[in-house]
């Protein structure tokens, strides 16, 4: 591109400039600046995979080895008969299912009620529902507990599920964001045809909405995935925990202490899914990311 | 996020309608919209505005689960501001950690996304190595890194060893083990990452291009026209950043519950032994604690919010 011949440069009106060498000093720089910065963020998981394939000879050595001497893919079956991984994840999948449909279903519907309607007292309401999410969930913490304790709940999957049903603030923004921005002469022509609000909502705007919802499904799945202190104070009995707790009592096993490399193996089984997730709708991580930030 | 609040909140004044003023086909609208949006006003009251109250009130009880709540007054507070040395040391140490961490991760941030927005090739493949981190959960991050930390074979001491520097006990020193979980948190920039990087794609090229013709240098350009343009941004990751580090907890609990002797321990962690962990269990020390951390992030964020009139330039 900077090679330009003479006889180019004479034929076209715009000469190419040859860049400066600061340019490519510049770029090499920037590049060699990536790949340092990737290497932060990715070498812990790449070590997390090797060392749950390797002997437990290899780990604990100093300077760290990266390559297994002797693939172990056993590390994997050891790790399963400490840790019952089909029960946690059952447990996982069906805290995951139900947050999922509860949430995705009562934002969908409040966020229209913002979007669509002008009723007394919208404004402020909308003003509480962004108060909420800065709202420090310690606050909330005990007396929310002490109840359910109080009706039973402790030690059942409801505590973790059923506010779900109520909108989660984030994805009611966000759905809001969405439905405003969608065109209202849709509308008009749907309600001269006689459509109910709710034939309207239904069959109209839900499906104008896909992606704003495919986000917050995503969302929901990975803080249901990830959630850590919610599943540790209601979730005692053994037979209920899930992934995230599971792993985390791994270490404490008796014959776990130092068993490091089936311990990476037991961390791969929990992540692979997640990551499995993120690549397949990397868009929509990246576009629930971004929407956080949006000016509206 | 926070433009919408200001928006709303200018928007609000002097448009008030009242019940009897409007049309029958208003109230009829009105009707509707309250009918859509009561699943949220219903979770409102139970999930926070009924726990909100009941944990102001819960603060001046003795509370243990078992029995019946005893009203104490002001004793919940008096104990822990005179008799509970580990509540002071474990706000300083939640309040180094959210300096340290907040300060870290908004430059660290802002210089990836800085990097992703001077137009380089495979945008998407760096902005997937960079954000990877931050869709792993907390525990399996937590797992690794107290592999990674260890003083005698962890990857970081090693990394340091080809940098000519000597071991640390990152998680067994009372003076490393904050420091270790703040070279952990710079892994999870990943959201606040892509909200700077869309935030810089929203500033105008000819900006840039003025600015170049005017002879302005890259740190000119930096300092006179990307940072003035990107305060909202920075507010609102501030924010957010600010109030999520103070409430941290997971890896504490996971990788040191607190230790070694309590450099750990954070303000979450001791409100958490004190309503899960001791026997009996101390709800109403507990909730005393949750509303002077609630008293603290308040003042925070209206300190953030109201200075915000000052650095925060908003475009619209």
């Amino acid at each position: 591109m900077a090679t330009v011949s003479e006889r180019g440069a004479l034929q076209e009106p715009m000469v190419q400039v040859r860049k400066p060498p600061q340019f490519y000093i510049g770029r090499a720089l920037l590049y060699a600046l990536l790949i340092a910065c990737s290497l932060w963020f990715i070498a812990p998981l790449i070590w997390m995979l090797m060392t749950s394939f390797m002997p437990l000879s290899q780990v604990g050595v100093f300077p760290p080895e990266w390559i297994p001497r002797v693939w172990q893919p056993e590390n994997y079956t050891e790790a399963l008969r400490f840790w019952n991984f089909g029960v946690t994840f059952r447990n996982t999948m069906i805290i995951t299912i139900f947050s999922l449909a509860g949430s995705l279903i009562s934002s969908t519907i409040v966020a229209y009620g913002f979007a669509r309607f002008r009723f007394p007292f919208r404004d402020v309401l909308f003003l509480i529902l962004l108060a909420t999410l800065m709202l420090p969930f310690a606050v909330r913490l005990i007396p929310v507990y002490i109840v359910y304790n109080e009706i039973g709940w402790v030690n059942t999957f409801y505590p973790l599920v059923v506010p779900e049903w109520f909108g989660n603030a984030f994805f009611i923004f966000l759905g809001r964001q969405f439905f405003r921005g969608i065109q209202q002469d849709f509308l008009d022509s749907a309600k001269i045809d006689g459509a109910s609000e709710l034939r309207i909502f239904t069959q109209i705007m839900v499906p104008l909405a896909k992606p704003a919802i495919v986000v917050m499904a995503i969302l929901s799945v990975q803080n249901s995935w990830n959630e850590f202190l919610g599943p540790l104070i209601y979730l005692k009995d053994e037979n209920l925990h899930t992934l995230a707790i599971g792993l985390y009592k791994f270490t404490s096993l008796p014959g776990q202490g130092g068993m490091q490399h089936q311990q990476m193996a037991a961390t791969v089984m929990m992540v692979i899914p997640v990551l499995a997730v993120f690549f397949l709708f990397q868009k929509q991580f990246i576009q629930g990311a971004n929407l956080s930030g949006i000016k509206g | 996020m926070t433009a919408t609040f200001g928006t709303q909140l200018r928007g609000m004044k002097g448009k008030r309608e009242r019940w009897r003023d409007l049309s029958p086909m208003r109230r009829r609208e009105a009707l509707y919209g309250l009918a859509f949006v009561s699943p949220w006003i219903i979770g409102l009251l139970l999930f926070s505005l009924f726990p909100f109250v009941a944990s102001f009130v819960m603060s001046f009880t003795r509370y243990d689960v078992i029995n019946p709540p005893v009203w104490i007054g002001l004793a919940n507070y008096q104990e822990i501001f005179s008799g509970d040395s580990l509540f002071l040391k474990s706000l300083l140490n939640t309040a180094y950690y959210v300096v340290g961490s907040v300060a870290i991760r908004i430059v660290l941030a802002f210089s990836l996304a800085m990097l992703l927005n001077s137009k380089v090739r495979f945008l998407g493949v760096w902005r997937t190595l960079f954000y990877i981190p931050s869709t792993v959960p907390i525990v399996a991050i937590s797992m690794v890194w107290i592999y990674i930390l260890n003083a005698r074979y962890g990857l970081l001491n090693w990394f340091l060893s080809l940098l000519g520097q000597g071991r640390i006990r990152w998680l067994s020193s009372p003076a490393y083990a904050m420091n270790g979980l703040l070279v952990m948190s710079t892994t999870w920039v990943g959201v606040t990452m892509i909200i700077f990087l869309a935030g810089l794609q929203n500033i105008p090229e000819e900006y840039y291009d003025a600015a170049r013709i005017d002879g302005a240098s890259w740190l000119q350009r930096l300092r006179r026209v990307t940072l003035p343009l990107i305060t909202p941004t920075i507010f609102l990751n501030v924010l957010i950043n600010i109030i999520s580090a103070f409430q941290v907890f997971n890896q504490v609990f996971i990788m040191t519950q607190g230790g070694p002797r309590d450099a750990t321990r954070t303000y979450m962690l001791h409100l958490y032994n004190h309503a899960f962990e001791f026997l009996p269990p101390q709800m109403g020390y507990a909730s005393a604690l949750a509303w002077i951390l609630f008293i603290i992030l308040f003042v925070f964020t209206a300190i953030v919010v109201m200075t915000s009139d000052r650095w925060v330039f908003y475009n619209d």
